[in-house]
């Protein structure tokens, strides 16, 4: 007897392990096929580009020219610039503004029914389409505060954008934190701003890194608020240099210069007849691609590393 | 006519010149007091403390009195409150909403209410070691800085000076002298737990809470422990938290027994766990009950 259902109780539990071997390679095999489709769509798109771009992207005139009406002389110079300009303006307010937001609401808002509302909204705000920022800063940057069409707008309006990526992955990064980490550095009398800035940051900055990233990564490529806020499609000079060698060394004129930037470039070129241009916008697409699988890959690189510090 | 409390901390008294008497030769500082009969210091007291976590009524009415550099264990059957209890010494509940207070921990010599202070100042002066070992991920040395740092200190060579002190006091600076500046996540559970002491240590605490300190540890670091706390007594006033009730008997001098939120018995260890007042504490230390 007591022999019998112990080896029923072995049948049991090897049909158990069984069933549950099953489970774990279909899910394996799901998401196996799933990363390859997803993979397969980016990598033959990058190649179709790379492909049709081949002949402009190993010219360095390329990377040096202005846009031109000659399609065989036109480059990306002026998209280049204007897009890290602009990148640079959108990561100077986005990145401080963005953590401390998302620090003060998971930290110091109190828990009550506005935080609430704020929260929903800042999540809602991420899946707004980016066109509306577009019309949000047109009204509000162009015209209520006359910025004009310039870079300085550009990086605002590109900050907006991601703002609500960055404090969602801020509020992420703070709350992952363990209650222990918390509690052992009030333990030793912190007060809240030590316990924020010595523990709760450090902690924190691999997670609120990555949304950077990511933000960053979203809106270099994006087209369609630059052009809603008048971005020229056209530009054959490139603004003063923001750093001199001359006293005070910095220089703040590139802020009210027009720009272009590269989705901008590439969507213009793309719209024109000639089939010419559509080698240019290939090669640039590439560029841009190249951007932003470098940005990411650089997002792994310093989380590994962050985390790596931490052990 | 006398206020209840007081006839308590008097009948402790008592209690524990009469148990010197009697045990002289195992407490050394015996020998060194030439007054035997002279009154324990007290270092803070508890007077009819209550606790909730927002509608739920945990601690009822607890007083008790905590003597100074002697060790007071608080044992009890899960979910009794002894971990509320510790907590409320350091404010610890502060960090969660909802939580209320009522009654009051004096603190000694000052003879201020540490309710009414602002947490953070209590937090300076009551360090805590947790059940969990829960080392910061930074090195050695930083972890035992930590408290020094956060109270402004600077100055590299008292913060040497300090944290080898802290880490001698924790029993670990032989183990640990030749890599302060490696990450405290490669020390051993026992280890990192008394890394966690030594960073209570280091600023120097008035009173120092444990919570189940050994819980989480083997034999051979709980003895580490044990021993540690051994030493300790005489030159810090400890409060610790236990479910093991021979590790009370071996390392308190004073004993608290909880059940439902209510201080059962509290006087001298050796009289609690040999001549119980109450019959529910005879029954929890004989094992008839937890
Ligand atoms: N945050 C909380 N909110 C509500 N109730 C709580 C909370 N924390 C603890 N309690 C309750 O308070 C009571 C006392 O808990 P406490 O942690 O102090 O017990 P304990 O004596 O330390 O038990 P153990 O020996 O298991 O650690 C328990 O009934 C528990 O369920
Ligand atoms: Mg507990």
């Amino acid at each position: 007897m007591a022999t019998s259902s112990l080896a029923n109780a072995q049948i049991e539990s090897a049909r158990i392990v069984a069933v549950n071997r099953r489970a774990d390679l279909l899910m394996a095999s799901i998401g196996i096929l799933v990363l390859a489709i997803a993979t397969l769509l980016l990598a033959s798109v990058f190649v179709g580009l790379l492909a049709s771009g081949w002949d402009r992207l190993i010219n360095p005139d390329f990377y040096t020219h202005f846009p031109s009406r000659h399609p065989q002389q036109a480059g990306i110079i002026s998209a280049i610039v204007g897009s890290s300009l602009v990148m640079l303006v959108t990561a100077v307010i986005a990145i401080p503004l963005g953590v401390a937001a998302g620090l003060y609401l998971e930290e110091y808002a109190p828990k009550n029914w506005l935080t609430d509302l704020i929260e929903i909204n800042v999540s809602n705000l991420a899946g707004v389409p980016s066109i509306i920022y577009g019309l949000l800063a047109l009204g509000l940057f162009v015209y209520a505060f006359s910025l004009g069409e310039t870079i300085l707008t550009a990086g605002l309006t590109l900050a907006l954008l991601i703002l609500p990526v960055i404090i969602v992955a801020t509020r992420e990064a703070v709350r992952s934190i363990p209650l222990e980490l918390r509690e052992a550095a009030y333990g030793l009398g912190a007060d809240k701003w030590q316990v924020v800035r010595m523990y709760v940051l450090p902690a924190a900055r691999p997670g609120i890194f990555t949304g950077v990233i990511v933000g960053l990564a979203r809106a270099i490529g994006e087209a369609a608020p630059l052009i809603t806020i008048g971005a020229l499609t056209f530009i054959a000079f490139l603004p003063s240099p923001p750093v001199q060698a001359t006293p005070p060394f910095v220089n703040f004129d590139w802020l009210t210069s027009p720009f272009t930037a590269m989705p901008i470039q590439l969507f213009n070129w793309v719209s024109r007849p000639q089939a010419e241009f559509h080698v240019n916008a290939a090669a640039t697409g590439v560029v841009l691609m190249v951007m932003t699988l470098a940005m990411n890959a650089l997002a792994i690189y310093v989380r590994l590393r962050l985390r790596r510090l931490h052990r | 006519m006398q206020n209840p409390t007081k006839t308590r901390v008097k009948l402790l008294m008592n209690e524990m010149t009469s148990s010197q008497h009697t045990s002289g030769a195992m407490r050394q500082q015996q020998d060194v007091q030439p007054e035997p009969t002279s009154a324990p210091v007290l270092r803070a007291e508890a007077r009819n403390l209550d606790f909730w976590y927002g509608a739920t009524h945990i601690l009822k009415s607890v007083s008790m009195a905590v003597v100074d550099c002697k060790v007071t264990a608080i044992i009890g059957p899960s979910g009794c409150g002894k971990s509320t209890l510790l907590r409320c010494f350091n404010r610890m509940h502060d960090l969660y909403p909802g939580n209320r207070y009522s009654g009051e921990i004096q603190l000694y010599p000052e003879d201020r209410n540490l309710i009414e202070m602002d947490p953070g100042m209590v937090r300076l002066r009551i360090g805590m070691v947790f059940q969990k070992p829960n080392p910061f991920s930074k090195s050695i040395f930083e972890n035992v800085a930590a408290g020094l740092r956060v109270r402004g200190v600077a100055d590299k060579r008292i913060l040497y000076e300090r944290v080898e002190q802290a880490l001698s006091g924790a029993a670990l600076w032989d183990e640990v002298k030749d890599r302060l500046h490696d990450s405290a996540y490669g020390l051993s559970g026992g280890q990192q737990q008394r890394l966690c002491i030594a960073r209570a240590l280091a600023p120097q605490p008035d009173i120092l809470l444990l919570d189940e300190p050994t819980s989480a540890l083997d034999p051979i670091a709980t003895a580490k422990i044990e021993d540690l706390l051994t030493v300790l007594r005489n030159t810090v006033t400890v409060i610790i938290v236990t479910h093991n009730m021979q590790q009370a008997a071996r390392i308190s001098d004073f004993t608290a027994y909880m059940h439902l939120g209510k201080l059962v018995e509290y006087g001298v260890t050796e009289k609690v766990f040999t001549t119980p007042q109450s019959p529910m504490t005879n029954d929890y230390i004989t094992g008839r009950f937890g």
